[in-house]
Formats: structure tokens, C-alpha cells, sequence
């Protein structure tokens, strides 16, 4: 049995743009694709990563357009679909005015005091 | 204590945060108690170990290249590889391979291998722990 690891994501949008993705949730994906038994924890402004709709295409410097703008949003629907558990802190969500049905499917809710119970039932917790 | 096997996750690139320092200095530490050490960098840090890093001279310190002796990541990578081997420890120094490309930073110090993050899952589970070092 492969140990259980969480990924807590608290860095919100660090060089989202350039990565086309979270750094985070795209290393997560690939240690699942690699056989790890992983779960993510979104907290703080990362929990506006489950926000639906976001949308940053546009971007363009000079000629030079983003073409593949980061969909950071349908990433997290798409770890759920992959069945990599999604949680999200409640409080941190209100926190940034948003109610659940702001979000994407898939996410769980849990609350701030839950959060160490969560991590007693995984091996190892990354905090990035 | 018997030996361990410890899996470290760097993040930071050079001459960003302190962050670095810490990690090389519990790398260090650990490979001079004669314990294993895989170390994945990922993001910036695949720059630590770049090999066109160059010292340079400090105008304001007063003084050139030789007496500034400017410390290039890329040496204390190479420094802990040969302690690993004068401990008889095994360092493994994964770079992101990924990371590398879109960074242009291909050329590093002899020792260090080009990974993906399946070589850090693989760590994982055959290190005693891990820790994660992420930028901020």
C-alpha cells in the first residue's frame, strides 16, 4: 500500500500563467498518474482555486498572445474526476465571500477545527 | 542510530530565500551522520545545480571575484555530492526534468539526474520521511 499523502495548497496563483496551472495541483495529478495515493487541501486564497468561471485568457504582451490561458477551475473538477479527494476549508471560503454553490463540483467542505483530524488519517501531509 | 533514508523537495530558486540555505544545511547534516538523501527539485530550484553559475567581484564590498569568493549554489550542490561519497552515503540529486527545459537550465553539475515527479513518488515511499520546502 502506497503511504497517503495530502497536499495542503494555501500559495494561491504563484506563476499560474507561465505553468498554465497550479504548480501544486499539476504535481499532484502527476504523482497520481504515477501510482502515490494523494488527497488535496485547499486553504486560505487557495480555496478561490474551486471558484467556477474564473477566466484569464486575453493576456497578450506586445503580439506575443497566451494562447492556453490556465483553466484552474475545470483542474479541480477534473482531480475530483480522477478520484483524488478535493477539501476545502468552509471558513477560508466565506473568508473570500463565497458560498458553495460558487463552486465547482466535486470539493468537499470541511471545517478549520476538522483540519487536524484530517491530517491523523494520512501518512504524510505537504504543506506548499 | 541506524541509517536513514531522507527525501527532501526544494523549491525556491538561488538566491531567493533563505529557505535554500535551511534545506542544504539539513542535507549536510544529514549526510554527515552517514544517512541516505534523495533531493527533488522542482520549479526554480532545478537552478541550483546549473552549471554556468559564475562568481562575480563586489564593487560596494570593495572588492574582486577572488577575494569576494561568491557563493554559486551550483558548488555547495557539488560539495554535498562529494561529502555524500566521502560518508559513504548516497545523495541523489533529481531534477525536474520539465521544470529544466522551460528554464533553459540543462547544464548542471556532474551527479545530479534528470527526473520526473514519479522519481520523487518513488522517494516517498522508499524514505524513512519527506519534507517539502515549497516557495512562498
Amino acid at each position: 500500500m502506497p503511504k497517503k499523502i495530502l497536499h495542503v495548497v494555501r500559495s494561491a496563483y504563484r506563476a499560474t500563467i507561465e505553468e498554465q496551472d497550479d504548480t501544486v495541483l499539476w504535481f499532484t495529478q502527476a504523482m497520481k498518474g504515477a501510482g502515490a495515493d494523494v488527497a488535496v487541501l485547499l486553504t486560505e486564497n487557495a480555496v478561490n482555486y474551486a471558484t467556477e468561471g474564473q477566466d484569464c485568457s486575453g493576456l497578450a504582451f506586445g503580439r506575443k498572445k497566451q494562447t492556453q490561458p490556465p483553466t484552474i477551475d475545470a483542474e479541480v473538477a477534473k482531480i475530483c474526476s480522477k478520484g483524488i479527494e478535493v477539501l476545502y476549508v468552509a471558513e477560508d471560503a466565506k473568508a473570500l465571500g463565497l458560498e458553495p454553490t460558487d463552486l465547482v463540483g466535486g470539493p468537499k467542505s470541511i471545517s478549520r477545527k476538522e483540519v487536524p483530524a484530517l491530517f491523523a488519517r494520512y501518512d504524510l501531509v505537504f504543506r506548499w | 542510530m541506524s541509517k536513514q533514508h531522507l527525501n527532501f523537495l526544494l523549491m525556491d530558486a538561488p538566491y531567493e530565500q533563505a529557505r535554500t540555505t535551511t534545506g542544504f544545511r539539513m542535507i549536510d547534516a544529514a549526510l554527515r551522520k552517514g544517512h541516505d538523501v534523495t533531493v527533488f527539485c522542482y520549479e526554480g530550484a532545478v537552478a541550483l545545480a546549473f552549471a554556468k553559475q559564475v562568481p562575480h567581484a563586489n564593487a560596494v564590498h570593495g572588492r574582486d571575484a577572488a577575494q569576494e569568493d561568491h557563493p554559486n549554489p551550483k558548488d555547495w550542490v557539488a560539495a554535498l555530492l562529494d561529502l555524500a561519497q566521502e560518508k559513504g552515503s548516497k545523495l541523489t540529486w533529481i531534477q525536474c526534468g520539465l521544470c529544466v527545459d522551460e528554464r533553459g537550465v540543462g547544464e548542471a553539475v556532474a551527479g545530479t539526474v534528470r527526473g520526473s515527479p514519479a522519481d520523487f513518488h518513488k522517494a516517498v515511499e522508499a524514505a524513512n520521511n519527506t519534507i517539502v520546502i515549497p516557495t512562498r
